[in-house]
């Protein structure tokens, strides 16, 4: 009876850590440009953050080959030819953490050409941590409970 | 939950009895692997659109690491073409057995390399050159033919699969992780086996071949040698060989003793989180390092490769274990404490490789339709756009493989501890460290 009252309460606080919502930072919502330079294969600069709600600008500048940047999640790209640049205009209303990579094929290692863009906070990454955490001490509090 | 027997049904013992259905699928495989061999050759060298990359390091390895090796442990071996040349050559035919067989040295392998060492070393060699290997057409191309021609090799001079069981890089981690899935091959009863005269299950009869894994099967306790061949079934007089449907990670209850399943263990898991960082991180020196192999940078990138894996990891494992009250040596407690990274590994491999399948899949169709790049469009797909896939429930699911590994996990080192009478908790607080490490290089 207590194990199964236990197991209700850590599904339920499992549940509690993922979904629960969390207070955004109000913060006012700003025009944010990055210049990026590509080249194979990496971005720099590589990982961006800005707050949710700002209007970003990235102007793409290639240094060697054609290269492309779509960020996912928010599946918008641009691509620059070499030694151009190319600009790509997005508002970033989705929090969290996203991969941006080359969408244009540039050689051997085109498909790990990534880079970060981190919106707000990376919700997902606490709400992970959380948990994991929770995990290890269900796991424990049922090895103490058979001892 | 009980095991159920498959082979009871009558439709699936017949299909694992009879050597047609099985020849029918080494074919289909045997052809795609030299398709892939020449397409590596002889194709484009723009990897992603490329049928040996597109099909062996994503769609192949979708499919190995996300359903095959989780569901049906070494299933693949069951099919795997790379063994197929070199045993019909072995055998002197490619159905049952002749009458005469072919007379090649058939030695046994040597005593000292009768472990998984050199799949260790084998699989370390391939994941230096990794980035290259994984991206560069004509490396795949030459890799894939080198296995061929090893196995090949291996056959005329060592008596069964000397190549799986002792060299391929891939069957060394497919063993290890084999012991979590739901399905195995065993005995009925052991008696049985004992009374057995001429064990033909081992030895061979005019029914089928001796083990091809060099595995007695009236010894099976655990999946990792075990190639599921179906070969005993065909050779078993006493129909006493048996596919079980069984729980997870069953094989796990019974802890490793062995040094090197140990460290294979620390090696897969130790490559999951480098590659997630290197391959799937933002950091472009990383990617430079891993891909310029020969250069300075990649001499660097080897040694904190080699020293992830030799030395940190299994240096805090130790040192978690160091203190431990516990009669048994501390090598014994090591082997047998590191069973709990295999499932933790395991589920490493499927976090990393869904991000690296979803996003890449869309090259597939592609693929399909102009296999060498050459323009062809067979099957009016070869202009599919390249789009990722299922992006929004990635990290959901990488979460959920990566705290459902550290569960299974801690779960594994208690049974592990207490087979041993030891305490769990310093390998749950390491498993713990590396899950959260994971999480933030993948999310």
């Amino acid at each position: 009876m207590q194990s199964r009252f236990l197991l209700l309460f850590l599904i339920m606080a499992g549940l509690v850590v993922a979904f629960a919502p969390l207070p955004a930072p109000a913060v006012a919502p700003q025009a944010r440009t990055f210049r990026i330079d590509a080249r194979q294969y990496a971005y720099s600069p590589s990982e961006l953050k800005v707050n949710q709600g700002d209007t970003v600008t990235l102007q793409l500048v290639s240094t060697d080959v054609v290269h492309g940047l779509y960020v996912d999640g928010y599946d918008v790209s641009v691509e620059a030819d070499p030694g151009q640049s190319a600009t790509l205009t997005f508002t970033a209303n989705k929090s969290g953490s996203f991969r941006f990579r080359c969408n244009v094929t540039c050689g051997a290692m085109h498909p790990f050409m990534i880079g970060k863009l981190t919106v707000g906070t990376n919700n997902w990454l606490y709400r992970s941590v959380g948990l994991a955490f929770l995990a290890v001490v269900s796991v424990n509090l049922s090895l103490k409970q058979k001892a | 939950m009980a095991k159920i027997e498959l082979t009871r049904s009558t439709f699936i013992k017949n299909a694992l009895k009879s050597r047609y259905p099985q020849l029918k699928v080494f074919i289909v495989m045997l052809i795609g692997y030299i398709f892939a061999i020449l397409a590596g050759l002889i194709g484009t060298p723009v990897g992603s659109h490329n049928f040996s990359i597109v099909f062996v390091w994503i769609a192949w390895w979708a499919i190995l690491i996300l359903v095959a090796v989780p569901f049906f442990g070494r299933g693949w071996c069951a099919v795997c073409p790379i063994p197929l040349p070199g045993e019909w050559l072995q055998r002197g035919a490619i159905l049952n057995p002749p009458d005469k067989r072919p007379k090649w040295l058939n030695q046994r392998v040597p005593k000292m390399f009768r472990n998984i060492w050199m799949q260790n070393i084998s699989f370390l060699l391939l994941a230096l050159f990794s980035s290259v290997l994984l991206t560069t057409p004509n490396i795949t191309g030459i890799v894939l033919a080198a296995m061929l021609f090893a196995a090949i090799g291996l056959s005329t001079v060592f008596e069964r699969r000397a190549f799986c069981r002792y060299l391929c890089p891939v069957g060394g981690f497919i063993g290890l992780y084999s012991q979590t899935a739901p399905i195995e091959l065993r005995i009925k009863y052991k008696q049985v086996c004992v009374k057995c005269e001429g064990k033909p299950c081992y030895n061979g009869s005019t029914n089928g071949y001796g083990c091809p894994w060099d595995v007695f099967p009236g010894g099976l306790t655990k999946n990792t040698y075990c190639g599921l061949c179906m070969e005993c079934i065909r050779t078993c007089p006493h129909d006493n060989i048996a596919v079980n449907l069984r729980p997870f990670s069953a094989d796990l209850a019974k802890p490793s003793t062995r040094m090197d399943e140990a460290f294979k263990a620390f090696i897969m898991l130790g490559s999951a989180m480098i590659y997630a960082g290197v391959l799937l991180g933002p950091w472009g020196m990383f990617k430079d390092a891993a891909y310029n192999v020969g250069s300075s940078a990649w001499f660097v990138y080897a040694i904190i490769f080699l020293a992830i894996i030799f030395v940190i990891l299994p240096g805090f494992f130790t040192l978690g274990i160091l203190n431990t009250k516990n009669v048994l040596p501390l090598k014994q407690r090591f082997a047998s404490l590191s069973t709990a990274l295999i499932p933790l590994g395991l589920m490493f491999w499927v976090a990393f490789s869904l991000s690296f399948v979803l996003t890449n899949a869309s090259y597939i169709l592609a693929a399909l339709s102009d296999p060498l790049g050459l323009g062809w469009n067979l099957f009016g797909t070869a202009n599919t756009a390249w789009r990722p896939m299922l992006t929004s429930i990635l990290a959901p699911a990488q979460t959920l493989a990566l705290v459902g590994g550290l569960i299974w996990s801690a779960r594994t080192a208690q049974k592990a501890a207490n087979e041993i009478r030891t305490s769990s908790i310093s390998i749950i607080v390491f498993s713990f460290i590396l899950t959260l490490v994971m999480l933030w290089l993948l999310l």
